[in-house]
Order: structure tokens, then C-alpha cells, then sequence
């Protein structure tokens, strides 16, 4: 009865291939997750919603509302030099006393009036009306007013030194006006919201898809027991993982792209080197994405039950969410705090996205950020292989 | 019976769990194209057993080989040959059978008629449903489907009729049947005697980790009668569930 065979016997089969197997589970893997209502929320409606909130809230620059008083007088020099600044928005079509209720309740940030006929001391005299509901806006708006008033002050100060310059030598000390603005602008690329707030977005979406998406996925599949009936057929159990993250890559990076492009014509995400800073984009996206789902091994294997999973997962994705400079810079933190950002994963990952796609930077200017993630990456497989269980 | 080929071969098999000694010392012989049986009590060490068959689990001593192969050594080239349909076993979730089926011809490399398959489980009309809205019965039957899908020389079932209606009980009977008509071995588990004795050629009686008895369920019967065993109630020609059959109907009914 004892007729052991060798593996090379004449009753062999085809030979088997792992890559075969490998992509039939990534193929049914994607299907599960477009199929599943909660990959598809984290991974493109909430980051979008996100987007569309700090898109439309951001990309308002300072808007000044100010309000012409009925007896404003608006054949003056000052009144054509104000209503040419940008961002100021004139009414003139409402009662003098809506204007003062609207000015109270902070819907108006100034309202302008400008004597007709010069005062007793011979100059135009213009009066501007703030108020402390919307203190920062009506300083602005008096600072831009002043301003105006300034430079034409100056020029008919310098006007009067060339008709007259003996009797300015004794008004002014070296015959100088005291000091002199000069304005330069230098080109540059107006850097928006938007440009802060989408990499944010498609970092924070990397990680929580990679976090959630696959300690719910494996836990749910060594439960269920589909990964025990995948190992009764040959495929290897690394065929089965890299099978899956595969179909999680391919499914972010699409995701991933929407944004991008989204983010592109709806609200002018700038892309610097066009086509090549978005492929960057991506590589970076399925990096992270990587990264991150060793954070979900390792979830998936210090879970005793499912309902721990979300927990343990936040203790993961909140911090990060909060402190990687998502919504706001890390700058705007404590130094203390700074020091936690600094150490967080995402942090890196955001920055370098950003760096990517508003500096245009290549592969090489963000090595460091890169070697953070990598070195994070090497940390958390090495936990993910002691943690995770495959029953 | 010793003239058959033995396609499974179990020798002194041993597993040791932590403390737990599940399987102490068990050795037999499936033979090619049977039915065979392995009955025995919850915790007697049946699905350790052919866990350890089936290469999902690794024997403490002992060897096994199936189609000659070694399970310590060739566990690949075994799981080619077979079938297992785990006992309550899940399916990748969201797809549909149809999907299911595909994806398990990826994970065999082999190339299947969905619908064919489908038809031989009678299941061709559910394609497109999902696994989860099956029925006890078909879930099983459609578990069953998975296990021929590389064409195995020996499926492998575990308590595969546990917990389902007389009908769909009797119609996997049918189906277990017409699979070994084709040609292949089966081994199943399960802890319904009328079962065994209606499907097994022969079955294996196990016990706290050990064989108690094995031979065909006449021959068991036969001897148990022999050494003067009466049952103290005198067997009608019909019990309840015949009744209940006759009353219901036998045929497939998709509960």
C-alpha cells in the first residue's frame, strides 16, 4: 500500500501558477468593495464633501462689503481711487439706516462717507464708519483707505518740493519726504485653499481606507472562515494578501484620480507639471496606501471581536487625522505639539503630496518625507507579522 | 474489499492541541470511488481529522497520504486533487455565485461552464443571487458546487446535511450520490445515522480521538445484532419522517 509519490510523477497536473490565483481574488476583491457602501464613502464622499465645504469656504479671498452713505460724495478722487481696489464690494442702493443695522449685525464691514466741499482746513474730508462685528475686515478697510489718502497726500506734498524747493528746505529735513513705499511683485503661483486642503484629503482617505478597509476585510474573512476555504485550494497565503492589496491599491488610486480631477476643474487644484506631478500623486497614494494597511494587519490581529475593530482603528486614524496637518498647518500647533506631528506618519505622506503637487517636486526633493513613511512602513509590517492571525 | 486502491491512506495519526489530545493514534484506508464515513460525537475529533486529510492542518505524528502524496511534504499537489466544503464555511462577501464560482476557478487555474456547474447543484437559476439570501439547502448544495470545481478525485464534506429539512436533506443524499456515480471518492462526517446508513460504503466510528469501529453499516448492524442486541420497541415499516415526506413531497423545493 505505501506507494509515496515524488512531486514530478506522471500524474502531475498543469503546473499552477500563484499569479493566476493572485489576480482572481484581486478581481473579486474589487468587485466586493464597489459593490460595498462604506469603502466607497471613505474613499470618495467623504474626502469630496471635505473638499467641496473648504473648497467653496477657502477659496473666498478677503471680501470687503462697504456701504456708500446717501450723502457720500462720489465725484472726489478718493471715491474713484477706492472703488478701483479689489476685493471691495460697494452698495449704494440701501437706506442709510439698513446699512447701520447691517453694519451692527456684521453683514457690512464699513460704511464710507466723503464730505462734499472741502472743510474748514481746505482738505476733502472722508469719514468711515466700522464696527466691532466685524472688527479685522473694517480695519482693513480703514487701512485701505488711509492708504490712498496717504499716496495722494505724498504726491501733492513732492509735487509742492518741485514747484516751490526752497521753502520745502525748511519743512522737511533734507529737502526729503520722509519715507517712500515701493511696491514689487514678484510672479509666483497663487497658492489656494484648494492647494492645502485636497493632498489633506487624499491623505487622510489613504489612511482611513487603509486602516479601516483592511482590519474589517481581514477580520471579516478569517471569521467568516473564507480565508480557511481559500487555503484548502494552492494558493499561497502571501498570494492571498498581496491578491488583496492589490484590489485596495487599484480601488484607492481610482479614488484617488476622481479627486484629483475634481479638484483640477472644479476648483482649480494646481497641478504643476500637468500629467507627470499627478502620476507622482499616485505613486505616492498607493505608497501611503501600503504604508497604511499594515496598520489594518496588524488592527485585524489585536481585535478579539468586531466590534473592537473601529476603536482600536481610530486610536490609529484620529490622532493622525488631527495632527498631520490635514485641515491646518502644522505650523499653527504649540511646539509641543509639534513634536507629535512631526512623528506621525501622515504628516509626511500630506506633505510630501503637497510638495508634489504645488512645488512640483520629483521623487528625489521628497527622499525625506519618503524615508519616513519607509522606515513607518518597515515598523508596522514587522508588527503586522507578529500580530496578525490568519484563523 | 483488501483487492481496492486505497486513495487515502491514515497512519497512527496523532494531533496534540495545547493540552488536548484531539486525535490519539488513528489509521484507515479510504478506498477509490467509495463513500466513507466518519461518525462520532461533537468533539470526537472528526473534523481534526480531516482537517489534517485536507492539509489545512498539520498532523503531531503520524503520516497521511492521499493519492500517494505525503500531506507533510506535498500538501500542494493535494489540494489540487481535492475538494473541501468546510463545515460552515463562508463566501467572499457582495458577489454573486456566478462570481463565486469564477473566483474559485482562479484559485484552482482551471476553467469551468458556470452555468454547467450551476445546473449540476441545481442552482442554474440563482446565478446572479448572492450567497448570504440562499437558502439552508442551497447554500449547501452551492458549497458542494465550489468542491467540484478542479474536477477533485476525493471531495471531502463535513456534516454537510447539519441543521437542514428532511427535503433538503434527502436531495444532497441524491446529489452526494450522483457525485460519487461520477467517479469520485467521498468522505463525509456527520452525526446522522440513517444518513450513514443510506450514503456510506463504509464509515468509521470515532471516539474520543479514536476508531471504535470501521466496516459497511450492514456489517456492523449485523454484528451488533449477532451478539444478541434488541431494540426494545418493535420498528414499524415506516417512522415519522416517512411521513412526514410522503405528506410534503420529496422534490427540491427552493425553501
Amino acid at each position: 500500500m505505501n506507494n509515496q509519490r515524488t512531486a514530478n510523477s506522471d500524474k502531475s497536473l498543469p503546473k499552477y501558477s500563484q499569479w493566476t490565483a493572485m489576480l482572481a481574488i484581486s478581481k473579486a476583491s474589487l468587485r466586493s468593495i464597489t459593490r460595498s457602501p462604506s469603502a466607497v464613502i471613505f474613499i470618495l464622499v467623504f474626502p469630496l464633501v471635505f473638499i467641496v465645504v473648504f473648497g467653496f469656504v477657502g477659496s473666498n479671498k478677503i471680501k470687503l462689503e462697504v456701504g456708500i452713505n446717501s450723502a457720500c460724495d462720489t465725484s472726489g478722487f478718493v471715491y474713484r481711487a477706492f472703488s478701483e481696489v479689489q476685493n471691495i464690494h460697494l452698495i449704494g442702493d440701501k437706506s442709510d439706516q439698513e446699512m447701520m443695522d447691517q453694519l451692527k449685525k456684521g453683514r457690512m464691514d464699513a460704511i464710507l462717507l466723503i464730505h462734499s466741499g472741502k472743510s474748514e482746513t481746505g482738505k476733502e474730508s472722508v469719514e468711515i464708519i466700522t464696527s466691532k462685528a466685524s472688527r479685522e475686515k473694517g480695519a482693513f478697510a480703514i487701512s485701505v483707505l488711509s492708504n490712498i489718502i496717504d499716496k495722494k497726500n505724498l504726491e501733492y506734498y513732492s509735487h509742492l518740493q518741485k514747484r516751490y524747493p526752497e521753502s520745502f528746505n525748511t519743512v522737511l529735513i533734507d529737502g526729503e519726504i520722509p519715507a517712500e513705499l515701493k511696491e514689487t511683485k514678484v510672479e509666483g503661483r497663487e497658492y489656494k485653499m484648494i492647494d492645502f486642503i485636497l493632498p489633506g484629503q487624499l491623505g487622510f482617505s489613504i489612511l482611513s481606507a487603509g486602516v479601516f478597509g483592511t482590519a474589517f476585510v481581514f477580520f471579516s474573512l478569517r471569521q467568516t472562515m473564507v480565508l480557511k476555504r481559500f487555503f484548502a485550494t494552492p494558493i499561497k497565503r502571501t498570494y492571498i494578501v498581496l491578491g488583496e492589496a492589490l484590489s485596495r491599491v487599484v480601488f484607492q488610486l481610482a479614488g484617488a484620480l476622481v479627486i484629483i480631477i475634481l479638484g483640477k476643474y472644479v476648483f482649480g487644484f494646481t497641478l504643476v507639471n500637468g500629467f507627470f506631478t499627478l502620476i507622482n500623486l499616485l505613486l505616492l497614494s498607493a505608497l501611503g496606501l501600503i504604508v497604511f494597511m499594515g496598520f489594518g494587519f496588524v488592527v485585524s490581529g489585536l481585535a478579539p471581536n468586531e466590534s473592537v475593530i473601529p476603536p482600536i482603528a481610530n486610536i490609529v486614524t484620529l490622532p493622525q487625522f488631527l495632527l498631520s496637518g490635514t485641515f491646518f498647518p502644522i505650523d499653527a500647533f504649540p511646539d509641543w505639539l509639534q513634536v507629535i506631528s512631526k512623528i506621525l506618519p501622515l504628516t509626511y505622506l500630506n506633505d510630501a503630496l503637497r510638495k508634489v503637487a504645488f512645488e512640483g517636486a520629483g521623487m528625489m526633493d521628497i527622499s525625506h518625507e519618503l524615508s519616513i513613511i519607509l522606515i513607518w512602513g518597515i515598523v508596522v509590517y514587522a508588527a503586522a507579522i507578529k500580530f496578525f492571525r490568519w484563523e | 474489499m483488501s483487492a481496492r486502491k486505497a486513495i487515502i491512506e491514515v497512519k497512527n495519526l496523532v494531533k496534540v492541541y495545547d493540552e488536548l489530545v484531539a486525535v490519539q493514534g488513528i489509521s484507515f484506508d479510504v478506498y477509490e470511488g467509495e463513500i466513507f464515513g466518519l461518525l462520532g460525537p461533537n468533539g470526537a475529533g472528526k473534523t481534526t481529522t480531516l482537517e489534517i486529510i485536507e492539509t489545512l492542518r498539520a498532523p503531531t505524528s503520524g503520516e497521511v497520504l492521499v493519492e500517494g502524496f505525503s500531506v507533510k511534504s506535498h500538501s500542494n499537489e493535494i489540494k489540487k486533487r481535492i475538494g473541501v466544503q468546510l463545515q460552515a464555511a463562508g463566501y467572499y462577501p457582495n458577489l454573486t455565485l456566478a462570481e463565486l464560482l469564477r473566483l474559485f476557478a482562479g484559485l484552482y487555474n482551471v476553467r469551468i461552464d458556470v452555468n454547467q456547474m450551476l445546473q449540476r447543484v441545481g442552482l442554474a437559476d440563482r446565478h446572479k443571487a448572492k450567497y448570504k439570501i440562499l437558502s439552508g439547502g442551497q447554500k449547501q448544495r452551492f458549497s458542494i458546487c465550489t468542491t467540484l470545481i478542479n474536477k477533485p478525485k476525493i471531495v471531502f464534506l463535513d456534516e454537510p446535511t447539519t441543521g437542514l429539512d428532511p427535503q433538503a436533506r434527502r436531495n444532497l443524499w441524491e446529489l452526494i450520490r450522483e457525485i460519487r456515480a461520477q467517479g469520485t471518492t467521498v468522505v463525509i462526517t456527520t452525526h446522522y445515522m440513517d444518513e450513514a446508513e443510506y450514503l456510506c460504503d463504509r464509515v468509521a466510528i470515532v471516539e474520543k480521538g479514536k476508531i471504535i469501529s470501521l466496516d459497511t453499516p450492514e456489517r456492523l448492524i449485523d454484528n451488533l445484532i449477532e451478539s444478541g442486541f434488541n431494540k426494545p420497541k418493535e420498528v414499524k415499516r415506516a417512522n415519522l419522517e416517512d411521513v412526514f415526506l410522503s405528506l410534503t413531497g420529496k422534490e427540491w423545493r427552493d425553501e
